[in-house]
């Protein structure tokens, strides 16, 4: 700050034009110092908390379920491998995930592969076919996708998607893999094709004119030179697309069923580790092992979503280094 | 000159806004909170001319509390009931908490919770009894099963229960359905709905199969019926539409079936039939006791019957 002060006042080397040009930044009143010094700390702050907030959440997602992870109640094994989730049980009482981890991998799977040729396939068209007016309306109705809140999307699995993947598919039941997949390869769209273009923007014009002037076709360019050259921006756009499936609850919820299942095909009904939070950590009495489990649960979604982020960022550092 | 300028707007701008937010706080106060604002306020604010009572809880009962709450509205203005759902967990733990002026349940209070209330706020929650709930066994519109017994009912959803398809409890084909497999339809864990079929149907020291479709509330299990064929599931006696079926339900093989209505209930003849509860911390506050001895009134109990659930019985 003090710095930036000294400097702004008549040096020795400006004399003549620079003070004409600038009088007024010479005087500068002592309230509008404050002001200023006042702006940046805000601003520091604000800065700041993002990693405090972080922080913070991990402390207490780990000090809630930790303390349980060593305290010789809990079984690792049954945890991990067990399908049996029955934490509110008078006799027994076992808190099996597996079905649950099955849940979530299944429908983001499916999700991801649907959601992966309509998503680079939008983020190419958007990137290298379209005119300008269309590119533009796509971006803004593609960012539109993505601001529909995600009950929204739980509501349309029910009372939509439900009765028709009945019609459509004969499934007995409406609520299952598919309809939640459906949902999440929607929300998750909106991101691949707006990093995916990102990615396919950041190579470099020379390739296309390069590919263009060796006689190839626009269709030729694009999976021979522009696919593999912007290949970590796909990946990480791919990546981070799984990442909000991943942690997606209140459509999942809605759409799944939530039956605690391994699914032996697309139309059966699962549950996934986020909903199973969401629906049972207010009931839980706070400190018993049910709701120790649940936070378990919580760094398991973590570690998850941050392996699945942390390789999307890798991917992306991979291009910048291009 | 420019920066300058932004600068200082940007220090008016700010000023401006902590003025006006700071300001409009206190008109809010002044001026009689809308009923919508949260009762978190009430206790230090006297000034405000609409009192709330907190109503947390029971999903069976939401239906059932929002009638009231509007009911009484009518007859007294100046207290808001603020409603909300969650399950009867959720109101328990209001209850305990001390969120809640009243909570409600649709099972009694577990003696573990009395002791943590009792710790927590250091009254002994009291118990009201407003009504009744049938539980009914609903299927599909064009699903043939018209009657059903408990143990089925108890295989249909026991864990290590044998009963997986139609054809085992009669039916031969439902029309409509993919498959004969029974689609079993039950609750999330936090509903008191829940716990009470559990104790009841299931086994009180029995678990549920895997696999049902748990739903959030009442209302979705018999949405959830109404648009799968080959489905079962149970739900408050309140939640009947023209597009289910409810089915009668015998207490044993031989017995007479029994289809769940007020006369039923309350003569017990009906098998699946809990009472509802509403609790306060300690002694109700005097809105609330107002309130309470209204729902236990004539009117109050009428707003019972109305609702689709079983008033109590006239003494």
């Amino acid at each position: 700050m003090t710095q930036t002060t000294v400097q702004l006042s008549p040096s020795p080397t400006a004399q003549d034009g620079a003070e004409l040009l600038l009088p007024t930044r010479v005087k500068r009143r002592f309230s509008e110092i404050v002001a200023e010094r006042a702006i940046e700390a805000l601003i520091y702050v604000c800065g700041v908390s993002a990693i405090l907030f972080v922080f913070g959440i991990f402390f207490f997602v780990f000090r809630e379920g930790a303390p349980y992870v060593f305290g010789g109640e809990f079984k690792p094994g049954e945890f991990l491998f067990s399908t049996k989730w029955y934490p509110t049980s008078v006799s027994n009482a076992r808190y099996g995930v597996l079905a649950l981890i099955v849940g979530t991998f299944s429908v983001t799977a499916l999700a991801t592969f649907i959601a992966v040729p309509f998503g680079l396939g939008a983020a190419v068209f958007v990137s290298e076919f379209s005119g300008n007016k269309g590119r533009e309306t796509l971006k803004i109705l593609i960012e539109l996708l993505a601001a529909i809140p995600s009950v929204v999307w739980g509501f349309i699995g029910i009372s939509v998607m439900n009765p028709l993947i009945q019609d459509v598919f004969h499934a007995p039941v409406g609520l299952n893999v598919l309809n939640g997949a459906l949902l999440l390869a929607l929300m998750s769209v909106p991101i691949m094709v707006s990093i995916g273009e990102d990615a396919l923007k950041a190579v470099p014009d020379s390739y296309r004119e390069a590919a263009l002037a060796m006689g190839a076709t626009r269709w030729q360019m694009v999976y021979r030179v522009l696919i593999p050259a912007a290949k970590n921006g796909l990946l990480a756009a791919v990546l981070l697309g799984v990442g909000r499936a991943v942690g997606e609850t209140m459509a999942v919820l809605m759409a799944t069923g939530h039956a605690i299942n391994i699914p032996h095909s697309v139309f059966d009904p699962v549950r996934t580790l986020t909903a199973t939070i969401a629906a049972e950590l207010g009931e839980a009495s706070a400190g018993s092992p049910h709701y120790r489990v649940l936070f378990i649960i919580g760094i398991l979604l973590f570690t998850i979503t941050f392996i699945v982020n942390l390789t999307a960022d890798l991917a992306i550092r991979g291009i910048r280094k291009r | 000159m420019r920066t300058l300028f932004s600068t200082r707007l940007l220090c008016a701008v700010t000023l401006a806004a902590a003025c006006s937010a700071a300001g409009c706080n206190k008109g809010d106060n002044g001026g009689g909170a809308p009923p919508s604002s949260s009762g978190a306020a009430a206790p230090g604010a006297t000034n405000t001319k609409k009192q709330a009572i907190q109503n947390i809880g029971s999903d069976t009962m939401v239906n059932l509390a929002q009638a009231w709450a509007e009911e009484y509205g009518q007859i007294a203005p100046a207290v808001s009931v603020e409603v909300s759902g969650g399950g009867s967990g959720v109101g328990m733990a209001a209850l305990i908490n001390g969120t809640a002026e009243i909570a409600n349940s649709s099972r009694q209070i577990e003696p573990e919770e009395i002791e943590k209330a009792k710790k927590a706020t250091g009254k002994e929650p009291k118990e009201f009894l407003v009504g009744y709930d049938g539980l009914a066994i609903y299927v599909h519109k064009d699903n043939p099963l018209t009657e059903i017994t408990m143990e089925d009912l108890g295989e249909i959803y026991r864990e290590g229960g044998k009963v997986e398809s139609w054809s085992q409890i009669g039916v031969a084909k439902v029309p409509g359905a993919q498959n004969e497999k029974i689609i079993r339809v039950s609750r999330q864990n936090n509903s008191g709905t829940y716990h009470y079929f559990r104790e009841v149907v299931v086994g009180k020291k029995a678990d549920y199969k895997q696999g049902s479709l748990d739903m959030n509330g009442s209302k979705d299990v018999v949405e959830l019926v109404a648009k799968t064929p080959g489905a079962i599931g149970y739900s408050g006696l309140g939640y009947a539409t023209p597009a289910v079926k409810i089915v009668k339900v015998a207490k044993k093989k031989g017995d007479t079936s029994v289809t769940p209505t007020i006369v039923t209930v309350l003569d017990k003849t009906y098998p699946i039939a809990r009472p509802l509860f509403m609790y306060t911390p300690g002694e109700p506050t005097e809105n609330a006791k107002k309130y309470l001895d209204w729902i236990l009134s004539d009117a109050g109990q009428k707003v019972v019957e109305k609702s689709g659930y079983v008033p109590l019985p006239k003494k």
